[in-house]
């Protein structure tokens, strides 16, 4: 604004700068508005949505047995632990683990140890669920994709990944079956 | 010069090694444009404005589409029920094609009754015509994606109209097909020509704009610019008047899209495309009625083709066909009334496209396809030779800064 103009003209300026801003605001959100529609309709639709739970009868896993199952189009892993695999998780020390969780953490029943089958390193599906598979140095899941091993608790002892094996939410419905999501 | 024009440092380095700042000034800013166009003007950016809405939402419907024959139809039920936004963004994709048309209609009749067609214009319109047959193409193909009952005997009916072409007619059918009948290469083979021909049109509407820009606007009284006294600024003046046409054109689209979504479409497309049985009444979109119409008043089956193709076709040689130096219909006095006999016999083409084939329908269609080729073809040539043009004006300016009825008018309101 101009140090010479009169009152009259300073009101009308002002008048104006706030037609111009409000007219930018209004275009703005009028924008913002049309542009979220197309954006969000990437997001997971509703029947994507809807398949996000999964549920696995658990009777027929034997002792030392292992299944995958897809949950939202991932695997998981479900592994009937043998007595000697769960004391094994139990007892070592979590002082020198990159990513520290005690195995009661990570299990609802001891017998049977839950999880997203990804490798937390870069996403490839780690070795382990076959009877024949490479299972690593501590005898849990291998990725081969890098070298990561992971525990029988899925944790993650060496080799590049950040973190263990995620669990995914889950419950038990009966003795033998959970739902997974 | 470009070192006082831009006061943004970072604008005025890019600008000198790469001038897209001065040419958008040039192009959109100082263009200097007629000061005299009404809002029948409006109707070429409210176009590129539809363009636009069609691809981006053309393009994020694609990411939830199958082009598959068993899928196809689910996908789209899909978008509708389940994909975030997906009805809106399918009701404005489905009007929009309706709105693309209204506004391209206007703006080719436009084109017609200020003669924005003749010398220098000629390539600019064949562009036009050009851009209406492509987007024309586009729109059928896009049709035929939801495969709905009339997506399918849509595509059948059209595609067989190629077989009226002697001796090669059926091998081109089955080429188009890619089969014995419209069938998943046929849909793989529309959605993927209804993907890229858009972009297409956005190349034919580049070379539009260049050849709009090298003469400029043509303009409600028709006669050429004489100097900066008959052009003002494309901004703000055009800029604000486009833009307040397109708040008018958003409310209408709006308007349909939120509360008479389907008005413009054909229930049975709501029905999977089954080919053993065609539904008992099958029309085109309301856009291609005028031409459905020819096709079916001619009473032969190449001829028909033929007859509605020339109906384009004749668009072309417009230019060429209409001899009177004057443009604008303002001062055509025979040529205006036939005008508007021309608009209201191509919207009777539309109504009698839509009803059935018969009885009056017929003979009306007749008369009213005889009516369309004799306006192009007999009374174009020749009605320079019969009519008597009003005076033009010297400028575009000249009407209201001198002289003239117009001013004296003018003058005897500023004496009350």
């Amino acid at each position: 604004m101009s140090t010479k103009s009169n009152s009259q003209s300073s009101k009308n300026e002002g008048k104006r700068d706030f037609l111009i801003v409000s007219t930018y605001a209004m275009a703005g959100i009028g924008a913002a508005s049309v542009a979220w529609p197309l954006i969000d309709q990437m997001n997971p639709a509703a029947d994507t949505l809807a398949l996000a739970s999964t549920e696995v009868d658990l009777s027929s896993l034997e002792e030392g047995q292992s299944i995958t199952v897809t949950w939202r189009g991932k695997p998981v892993f479900v592994r009937h632990r043998t007595p000697e695999e769960i004391k094994l998780a139990k007892e070592v020390s979590l002082d020198d683990m990159r990513h520290p969780e005690a195995d009661e953490e990570r299990v609802a029943n001891e017998k049977f140890i839950v999880l997203v089958g990804v490798c937390t390193h870069l996403g490839c599906v780690p070795l382990g669920q076959k009877s024949g598979d490479v299972k690593g140095q501590y005898g849990g899941w291998f990725c081969p994709c890098h070298g990561s091993h992971y525990d029988h608790s899925g944790r993650i002892r060496k080799g590049p990944a950040p973190t263990n094996l995620e669990v995914p939410s889950y419950e038990f419905l009966s003795d033998n079956i959970i739902k997974i999501g | 010069m470009s070192k006082s024009k831009f006061k943004n440092p970072v604008v005025k380095w890019i600008d000198h090694r790469l001038p897209v700042f001065s040419f958008m000034d040039h192009e959109l800013n100082h263009y200097p444009t007629p000061k005299n166009l009404n809002y029948f003007w409006n109707f070429g950016s409210l176009a590129g404005f539809a363009l636009v809405t069609m691809i981006v939402t053309g393009i994020v419907l694609s990411m939830n589409y199958t082009a598959h024959v068993d899928y196809a139809f689910d996908s789209v039920e899909r978008i509708m029920r389940d994909v975030n936004h997906g009805w809106l963004i399918r009701y404005i994709h489905m009007n929009g094609a309706s709105f693309f048309f209204i506004v391209v209609y206007i703006h080719i009749f436009r084109g017609l009754y200020y003669g924005s067609y003749k010398a220098p214009r000629e390539l600019l319109w064949i562009l036009g015509v050009l851009i209406l047959l492509l987007m024309m193409a586009t729109a059928f193909m896009g049709y035929v994606l939801p495969w709905g009952q009339m997506s399918f005997w849509g595509a059948t009916v059209i595609t067989n109209l190629f077989s009226a072409i002697p001796v090669v007619g059926e091998s081109i059918v089955t080429w188009l097909w890619g089969g014995f009948s419209v069938d998943n290469s046929t849909l793989n083979r529309f959605f993927s020509l209804h993907f890229v021909l858009p972009f297409v049109i956005v190349g034919v509407v580049i070379l539009h704009l260049v050849a709009l820009h090298r003469f400029g606007s043509n303009n409600p009284i028709g006669i050429d610019v004489k100097g900066t006294q008959d052009t003002i600024p494309f901004s703000p003046y055009y800029t604000i008047k486009d833009l307040f046409g397109l708040s008018v054109f958003l409310s209408l689209f709006a308007a349909a899209v939120f509360f008479f979504p389907n008005f413009m479409g054909h229930p049975d497309n709501y029905i999977e495309a089954n080919p053993m049985v065609t539904p008992a009444h099958i029309v085109p979109e309301w856009y291609f009625l005028p031409f459905y119409a020819i096709l079916r008043a001619i009473p032969d089956k190449l001829g028909g083709v033929l007859f509605m193709f020339g109906a384009i076709a004749v668009l072309f040689v417009l230019p060429w066909l209409d001899r009177s130096p004057v443009r604008s219909s303002q001062f055509r006095p025979i040529f205006k009334i036939f005008f508007w006999i021309l608009l209201l016999d191509c919207i009777l083409l539309g109504y009698l496209g839509a009803m059935p084939a018969e009885g009056i329908y017929v003979t009306l269609s007749r008369i009213a396809t005889a009516y369309y080729f004799f306006h192009f073809l007999v009374l174009f040539p020749l009605l320079p030779y019969i009519e008597k043009t009003k005076p033009l004006p010297i400028s575009i300016s000249e009407p209201v800064l001198s002289g003239g009825s117009t001013a004296s008018a003018f003058a005897a309101r500023e004496k009350k």
